[in-house]
């Protein structure tokens, strides 16, 4: 039991890194604003996602796991706000030049 | 265990490090303030697998704090210089 949540939190972690991983290449070779901004929050946000579900199995007790939900839940909510703030940003910037 | 998480942790620390080029890099503002987000991401990943690795629960409290934290940064940086969010964009091409 303990040897497959060991291999859960391996897979889980790599991909999460691996996400990360996409996401800067993205932030730092996409052309534009947008489609910077699309890889960065996309990417990120899942790659946060399978971290904590990677960390699950090694907490210690339940409360601590639904604290770990709970910042993945206000990353989420707090990425797709601001994505959109940010974009509006990048509209009225361009908009002045 | 504990080493393939600490060099996870180093990985995207590593990670973090790299993006930061985007801020030299610019060209706009919103570029660099996407530097930041990404700074606020990975850094609650890193905070996370360190109070795993460490066992000190406490950098969890401090991850949540840097998620809300990340978020109102960037809300302040949209505010910047305007009062109220406009309807409208001066000079936008799109209908509506």
């Amino acid at each position: 039991m303990s040897f497959a949540l060991d291999i859960v939190t391996i897979a889980a972690v790599s991909a999460g890194a691996f996400f990360f991983l996409a996401g800067t290449v993205g932030l730092l070779r996409f052309p534009d604003t947008l489609t910077r901004l699309h890889a960065l929050t996309k990417a990120d946000n899942l790659g946060l996602g399978l971290m904590v579900l990677g960390l699950l199995p090694r907490t210690e007790s339940l409360r601590d796991g639904i604290k770990l939900i709970c910042v993945w839940v206000i990353v989420l909510l707090a990425g797709a706000t601001v994505s959109q703030l940010i974009a509006y940003a990048a509209r009225r910037e361009g908009s002045r030049q | 265990m504990t080493e393939f998480l600490t060099a996870a942790l180093g990985f995207i620390l590593a990670i973090l490090a790299v993006g930061l080029v985007r801020i030299l890099r610019g060209p706009g503002d919103a570029d660099r303030m996407m530097a930041a987000q990404l700074i606020g991401t990975s850094g609650i990943a890193a905070l996370l697998l360190l109070g795993t690795v460490s066992g000190v629960s406490a950098a969890v409290d401090v991850a949540l704090t840097l998620a809300l934290l990340a978020a109102f940064t960037s809300i302040s940086f949209v505010k910047k210089g305007t009062s109220r969010f406009e309807a409208d964009l001066p000079g936008s091409t799109e209908a509506g």
